[in-house]
């Protein structure tokens, strides 16, 4: 097992590295003069050359992606033009909020997606199964960003018991839970489709198994042939395909926190591209495809754990 | 029960496979929908009943059934059922050309990886590693941004964004079909490369790939919507779902209608080609790999 | 007489979208404590669904109809809630799969624990304790070791033993066996033989044994019923039946077992086949289900499926024509 571990670190180091590539790469690509964004509004060609050198701009790429990705290591991404705080710091304060946004939505979705998927597989062909079908197929073709508008308009004109949009810390529970209740939802509707589809077609899976045909014949309880022995199967399916939806998840959340005035990493996101403000975008991009990249390795290690059979099997599919 | 044995080579049952899929309401519905979607964008400047595009001062922001506007106008006066119209072009043009694009890319890279295996295999098993390793948004959100906004680069963007699953469901497809005797014994005999993999391989893919352009069609529905949105699509005043959404945002208690009916557009749309799809799985019995 | 286990008229409806078709039509055999039975017949004959409608495990589009007798107690309509009390427990069953049967996500030692904690009520150490003791009974070396470890770790023999375990942990009063051997190789055939023959004299269980292997039969049972397109054709003493089959069917049956003690030139040596299909089993049955395959069918046979009728001290044949082997084979029905 801790070979199969170690080359899935391994693997998973490669593509992080490829990914610092594509980042350095990607950025630089963006239009505009990187010296000109890095500086502060109108700068004279003295303060342009003093900041090329400073940032290295004058050396050829290579050694400047070098230079980039050691200081990234020791966790300087550089400092933004537009606020002059470091990127390391505006990062450790929005990824929590973030990461509290897919937290919920998470909850939501999972709260939602796995009964409803048990159901529909457990009723399956009946009203209930229908029911659920369309309602998943219905929220996978709702774009977020309309959903949260209709919220916006339901609970907060119409009905006005949520605020429409902003965020308060979390040192104020009850304010921000308000304020994170309707993104929550909004990123966690297509994800419990998402978890529901899968849900209900492991299920139906495993309920057609012979294991379960022989947990009937040992006369196990309908509740423990569906809520364990084919739900621990289904489950294991299901850990691995939400775990996959982070980038997703991500996705959502930038146009969610968009919608909704959230100061997460999504915003983040969008607010670095169109305030050409590089190196946030640049250190928000590196820190999502870490986050990413390691989920999906704990995701790896998970499955296996929870699958016996890749766990002695050491990985050798 | 015997399970039908893997068989690659499927028998033609275009008749049967369409009395199979003509016998499920949803999928029927979804049929019905795409292809209204499609008419109505072909026709869009011949059906809408004003133009699109013209500001008429006196008519801003009129509610619904009024002035002779079914659904109301914009913030400039503007007829929305024309504009929706429209509207549905860049959608759907978003949408259909960023999926064929994407799988014209991704194909070959899938064809290439699944079949030599080997340094190909790994050298494009690692991109499409490092590349899904950043969300499908930030990919189309920074492309965009780097190619400028317009609807042509909205579909470059996206297309790019879709290439690592497209490359992975391809290359697990030939994985698998790599695997099949009649595959096998093709090579044994001597079978050209080209010959194995455009007569053998490639027409057995087709299925799948077709169920998962179903499924990336609505998803880059979305996703140009969502470009259109921040604004790195269609550009003004050229309409498009979401440009109106994102100007219908400030309007929202005036003139709710204004931000209802381009995402009840988008919905229905990404819905019809949803239901096409799941129908089409189901009936082609594509088992769907993520 | 006190029968165990006592089926009268059972037979299975199943809908489908063609109409309904009956799986079973008219099963009747009884099973003394300690008996064991062998329920025979080609696949699709009906002989497994006989064995899950005794158990009340029939999918949603079928039905039962007839009368199951368990030491009296009838279990046709039986809620499923009591039926659960006694799958496992007073029935219970070995299905024909060891590779797919047993969960894979869970210990074997859990698996068999699971039924004594839900019918005898054993907390989990307790129950854990006598599924170690199972295994042993089973003759699963180290059984201390294997309780903890997952099917995936076992052959196919050692899990079909596993399933044995499982399927006597609560000493049930019958216990059906659906092909239990055939998917293992001839070694361990006759080991889990072996094993079922002691558990039926040290604990009296009575067994219902499904299968297609004539051997199989001949060596651990009593009685045999055997079974054509959904209805019984022959029944009576293992002993009887095979020295004197007297339905065609039964005759043809035996003569494609080979027989190496007949020899090659008796034609023994090689399988033969009975020629012809298994017909659909639509209802009623306008002539004997076996006619179209049958060496002896004439007129008389298209007017009915024809009833049992005794053909010797507790030997039945449904045959308008019963008769020995030897008037098949002038009869010409196989070369």
């Amino acid at each position: 097992m801790n070979g199969y571990v170690l080359r899935r670190a391994g693997t998973s180091l490669i593509t992080l590295f490829g990914a610092t590539i594509v980042v350095f790469l990607g950025v630089r690509a963006l239009p505009g003069d990187p010296a000109v964004a890095l500086s502060p509004e109108n700068p004279s060609p003295g303060v342009l050359h003093a900041i090329r050198v400073q940032y290295g701009l004058d050396k050829p790429l290579p050694t400047q992606y070098v230079v980039w990705l050691g200081r990234a290591l020791h966790g300087d991404l550089g400092t933004s033009p537009k606020t002059g705080l470091p990127v390391t710091q505006t990062l450790m304060e929005r990824v929590p909020i973030t990461a509290e946004l897919a937290i919920l939505a998470l909850v939501i979705a999972v709260a939602i997606g796995v009964p409803a998927g048990i159901l529909a597989a457990v009723k399956r062909g009946s009203l209930p199964d229908y029911l659920c079908s369309t309602a998943a197929l219905g929220g996978l073709s709702v774009p977020h960003f309309w959903l949260g508008i209709l919220l916006i308009l339901a609970f907060a004109v119409h009905v006005p018991i949520l605020p429409a949009s902003g965020f308060v810390p979390i040192t104020d529970p009850a304010g921000n839970l308000s304020h994170m209740i309707l993104p929550a939802v909004v990123l966690g509707t297509g994800l419990a489709a998402v978890v529901m589809r899968q849900m209900r077609s492991a299920m139906l899976d495993s309920l057609g198994a012979d294991y379960v045909r022989t947990a009937r014949a040992k006369g196990m309880s309908e509740w423990t042939v569906v809520g364990v022995h084919a739900l621990r199967n289904s489950l294991v399916t299901v850990v691995t395909v939400v775990g996959l939806q982070l980038g997703v998840l991500i996705s959502g959340a930038v146009i969610t926190e968009q919608i909704f005035i959230i100061p997460g990493i999504g915003k983040l996101t969008i607010d670095s591209v169109f305030n050409r403000d590089y190196p946030s975008l640049q250190g928000v991009v590196l820190i999502t495809a870490t986050g990413y990249i390691v989920v999906n390795l704990l995701v790896d290690i998970a499955y296996s754990l929870l699958n016996p059979r890749i766990r002695v099997a050491g990985g050798a599919r | 029960m015997t399970a039908a044995p893997a068989t690659a080579e499927r028998p033609r049952t275009g008749g049967r496979t369409r009395r199979k899929f003509l016998r499920r309401p949803p999928a029927v519905i979804g049929l019905i929908g795409v292809v209204v979607v499609i008419v109505v964008a072909l026709l869009a400047p011949w059906i809408a009943p004003y133009d699109p595009d013209t500001i008429q001062a006196t008519t801003v922001l009129s509610p619904p059934l009024t002035g002779g506007h079914l659904l109301g106008t914009d913030d400039l006066g503007r007829d929305m059922l024309s504009r929706l119209f429209v509207g549905a072009r860049a959608s759907l043009a978003a949408g259909v050309l960023a999926t064929v694009l994407g799988l014209l890319v991704a194909v070959p890279l899938g064809l290439l990886a699944g079949y030599y295996r080997g340094w190909q295999d790994s050298a494009i098993s690692r991109v499409v590693d490092v590349v899904l390793s950043f969300p499908f948004l930030v990919i189309a959100v920074g492309l965009a941004a780097i190619l400028g906004p317009s609807l042509s680069n909205e579909v470059i963007a996206l297309a790019v964004a879709q290439v690592p699953v497209f490359v992975r469901v391809t290359r697990g497809e030939v994985l698998g079909l790599r695997e099949l005797e009649y595959v096998g014994a093709a090579v044994v005999n001597g079978a050209p490369d080209r010959v194995v993999l455009f007569r053998h391989i490639l027409p057995n893919t087709l299925n799948p790939l077709v169920v998962q352009a179903t499924v990336a069609i609505p998803n880059a529905i979305i996703g140009a919507s969502v470009l259109s949105f921040l604004g790195l699509g269609e550009q003004p005043p050229t309409p498009s779902w979401g440009t109106m959404l994102s100007d219908a945002q400030q309007y929202i208690s005036q003139a709710p209608w204004f931000a209802v009916f381009p995402g009840l557009a988008i919905a229905l749309t990404t819905l019809s080609f949803n239901l096409f799809g799941d129908g089409l799985r189901d009936v082609l019995d594509v088992r769907m790999r993520s | 007489m006190s029968a165990r286990l006592e089926v009268a008229g059972l037979r299975v409806r199943f809908d489908t979208d063609e109409g309904s078709v009956l799986a079973v039509n008219g099963v009747s055999f009884a099973l003394r404590p300690g008996g064991v039975l062998g329920l025979v017949g080609e696949s699709g004959c009906g002989k497994s669904v006989t064995a899950m409608a005794l158990l009340g495990l029939l999918p949603p589009t079928a039905a039962a109809e007839g009368s199951v007798r368990l030491d009296g107690r009838e279990l046709v309509g039986l809620p499923q809630r009591e039926l659960r009390q006694i799958r496992g427990r007073e029935i219970s069953m070995i299905f024909q799969e060891p590779m797919t049967s047993l969960n894979p996500a869970f210990t074997v030692g859990f698996q068999i624990a699971e039924v004594l904690r839900r019918h005898e009520g054993l907390k989990r150490v307790p129950a854990w304790e006598r599924a170690t003791e199972l295994l042993d009974l089973v003759r699963i070396p180290e059984p201390g070791k294997r309780v903890g470890e997952y099917p995936h770790q076992m052959s196919g023999g050692m899990r079909q033993r596993v399933m044995i375990a499982m399927a006597v942990a609560c000493n049930p009063k019958v216990l059906l066996a659906d092909e239990p051997t055939t998917a293992l190789d001839v070694t361990i055939q006759a080991q889990v033989l072996d094993i079922m023959r002691d558990l039926r004299e040290q604990l009296g269980t009575s067994i219902v044994l499904i299968t297609h292997d004539l051997g199989v039969v001949a060596d651990i049972a009593e009685d045999v019923v055997v079974m054509y397109a959904g209805h019984v054709v022959e029944s009576g003493g293992v002993d009887t039946v095979f020295a004197n089959p007297r339905h065609p069917y039964t005759i043809g049956l035996l003569g494609s077992v080979p027989r190496p003690d007949i020899g090659a030139a008796e034609g023994g040596g090689r399988l033969r086949e009975i020629p012809g299909f298994v017909p659909t089993l639509r209802e009623p049955p306008a002539a004997c289900v076996f006619a179209p395959r049958c060496a002896r069918a004439d007129a008389v046979c298209q007017d009915g499926m024809p009833p049992l009728s005794e053909q010797g001290p507790g030997q039945y044949a449904a045959c308008v024509h019963p008769g020995p082997a030897a008037v098949t084979a002038s009869g010409g029905a196989h070369e």
